[in-house]
């Protein structure tokens, strides 16, 4: 297992391989020479990588629990219910890779013909395996899921992260900073203990210039399927994310209603829309995917407007 | 090579007990903090320290936001949240100046803050410590066993909800366990079920049965299953009165007896 000394002051700091933690460490020398403050060349290789693929789209979230993999499933069952679209969904989250389950493969990588799956979880022999980490090895298999798969023409590439802020997300945003993403959608659930989370991961899109397409609220209301009365579970005690998304200034891109069938399909590795193609919550998502289509086409648009211009 | 416990301050802490989970969201700070008041409520004295650095939960939950964090000579001062001081808390959450403001910190910089939290809070005499993890098994969970693992914790327990989703993630929590050398005491399922306060109905909104089913394939004691109560829930958001109200909410019989399997689990401490 790589150590990394406790107070690394980073690869890529002034101080890189001169301070007082750097004695002892293997990367001392290359540290001193200046090595990690060169780009990694990785970043070039990624974005000729990404030539082929349209739309980049992060699906993020401070908080974990909310349903990042679930709406990123979703969303790439939905995208790709246009057969002429390619969708491609990456699951980073290495500690926790739930994409496999909730999509329904044990291995292999394409769940439609137009939709593949790349996770962590493939490289598991076990479903008891544990993927035990640190950050600079989890960077590594990003950066080679990112450079080394063969993502082919694709028109959203959707990537489906861990809860927080940390290497992970760093890494994404780094590897990918020369070939352009889209914009994040950002997952919370109405509470205050969500949003406390999500307003941090706001933030740092902001400190790293990712733009944000919008926050979606998920869990929103229950209807009972006895009395088919509405009751919140989760309740939005400081507002919800719709007073989130206006102090901050972010689009709410929609809510999606807790339906118990949402967490039977994906425990069966089905997409929802085909077991409950009118509940209230099927309906919501296919209102945001649009949304979602429509942020990434006026991007789209705008970009090609100053390339001709 | 690793010493004995050396004399500091967690000398005085009886048994330390991880919270953990591969899954986010379910629910491991909430089951900290109840799990703490239960053991409380049991005439134990208990401490939470809240080592996610990216989600700070806890002090929100108890009513602690914002509360000022002195140093005295030992270290930081834990936060009381009770006359009696039967109940502390120590959380990053105090530390940062914007609560809006993201920690984005990789690995080795997240590794020496929670070095730092697990020898440097001044907890005198404490029956239990609960820590509350980040989901995951990854730079944090390792730097806190290791940091703790000169004490001898008593163990860990391991939330899960009741779907295959979150079962899926924590079988590999359970392997993280044993390959680290931490005992597991056991297995809680929280959101199970959810009464329409309507009808009565009750739904198994996320699913059933994941809980009970993972303890018996991993070979590990099935400490409970804890029931959704929106009514809890909005008392944790607002952040008031939880330790009040949580006596009368249906998730603390469950939390009752999860705790009393704890006891019965902790061996007599020698005098």
């Amino acid at each position: 297992m790589e150590e990394v000394p406790h107070d690394c002051p980073g690869a890529d700091s002034a101080q890189a391989g001169r301070g007082a933690s750097c004695q002892g460490c293997p990367n001392q020398r290359l540290c001193a020479s200046g090595a990690g403050a060169t780009p990694d060349p990785a970043i070039g290789e990624i974005k000729e990588k990404m030539k082929t693929v349209k739309h980049k789209i992060l699906v993020l979230s401070g908080k974990g629990g909310v349903g990042k993999s679930t709406f990123s499933a979703h969303l790439a069952h939905g995208l790709a219910e246009d057969e002429n679209t390619q969708i491609a969904l990456l699951d980073i989250d290495i500690c926790g890779p739930s994409i496999p389950k909730i999509m329904g493969l044990e291995g292999e990588q394409y769940v439609e013909d137009n939709l593949g799956v790349m996770s962590v979880g493939f490289l598991l022999s076990s479903p008891d395996d544990a993927v035990i980490w640190r950050g600079p090895k989890k960077n590594g298999m990003i950066k080679q899921f990112l450079r080394d798969v063969d993502w082919g023409e694709v028109d959203y590439l959707i990537v489906d992260t861990p809860p927080g802020t940390s290497d992970e997300h760093l890494s994404v945003v780094q590897y990918l900073a020369a070939a352009h993403i889209d914009g994040a959608v950002i997952i919370t659930t109405p509470q205050e203990v969500s949003l406390q989370d999500v307003r941090k991961e706001i933030n740092f899109c902001r400190k790293v210039k990712l733009p944000i397409i919008g926050v979606v609220e998920n869990m929103s209301g229950f209807i009972c399927p006895k009395c088919k009365k509405e009751s919140q579970i989760f309740p939005p005690t400081t507002g919800g994310a719709e007073l989130m998304c206006q102090d901050l200034e972010v689009p709410l891109l929609g809510r999606v209603p807790l339906d118990p069938l949402i967490g039977k399909n994906c425990d069966k590795g089905q997409s929802f829309f085909i077991d409950a193609p009118d509940s209230p919550a099927t309906l919501a998502y296919r209102s945001i995917i649009q949304r979602i289509q429509e942020f990434c086409n006026l991007h789209q648009s705008k970009e090609e407007n100053l390339i001709s211009s | 090579m690793e010493a004995a416990a050396e004399p500091g301050n967690l000398a005085g802490v009886r048994h330390i007990i991880l919270v953990l989970s591969g899954k986010g969201g379910v629910g491991k700070s909430t089951i900290s903090t109840e799990l703490a008041l239960a053991l409380r409520h049991a005439g134990k004295k208990v401490g939470i320290l809240d080592v996610d650095l990216c989600g700070p939960s806890i002090p929100r939950m108890l009513g602690a936001q914002g509360r000022a964090v002195h140093q005295c000579d030992r270290g930081w001062a834990p936060v009381f949240l009770d006359r009696e001081q039967s109940i502390s808390l120590m959380s990053v959450g105090f530390l940062l100046e914007k609560p809006d403001e993201a920690v984005v910190w990789r690995g080795p910089k997240k590794n020496a803050l929670i070095k730092q939290f697990v020898s440097d809070v001044a907890w005198g005499e404490l029956d239990y410590l609960v820590v509350d993890t980040p989901p995951g098994t990854s730079d944090e969970h390792m730097a806190t066993i290791e940091a703790l693992r000169p004490y001898q914790p008593l163990g860990a327990l391991v939330v899960t909800t009741p779907q295959a989703v979150s079962v899926g993630d924590v079988r590999r929590e359970l392997t993280f366990c044993r390959k680290t050398g931490l005992r597991v005491m056991g297995i809680v399922e929280n959101m199970s079920g959810f009464t329409c306060p309507h009808c009565a109905e009750c739904t198994s909104v996320f699913s059933r049965g994941g809980g009970e089913e993972l303890a018996q394939l991993a070979g590990v004691p099935f400490l409970g299953s804890v029931p959704l109560d929106p009514a809890l829930m909005r008392t944790l958001e607002e952040g008031h009165h939880f330790i009040q109200e949580f006596p009368g909410s249906p998730a603390f019989a469950a939390l009752t007896s999860i705790a009393q399997k704890i006891l019965d689990a902790t061996p007599a401490c020698l005098p």
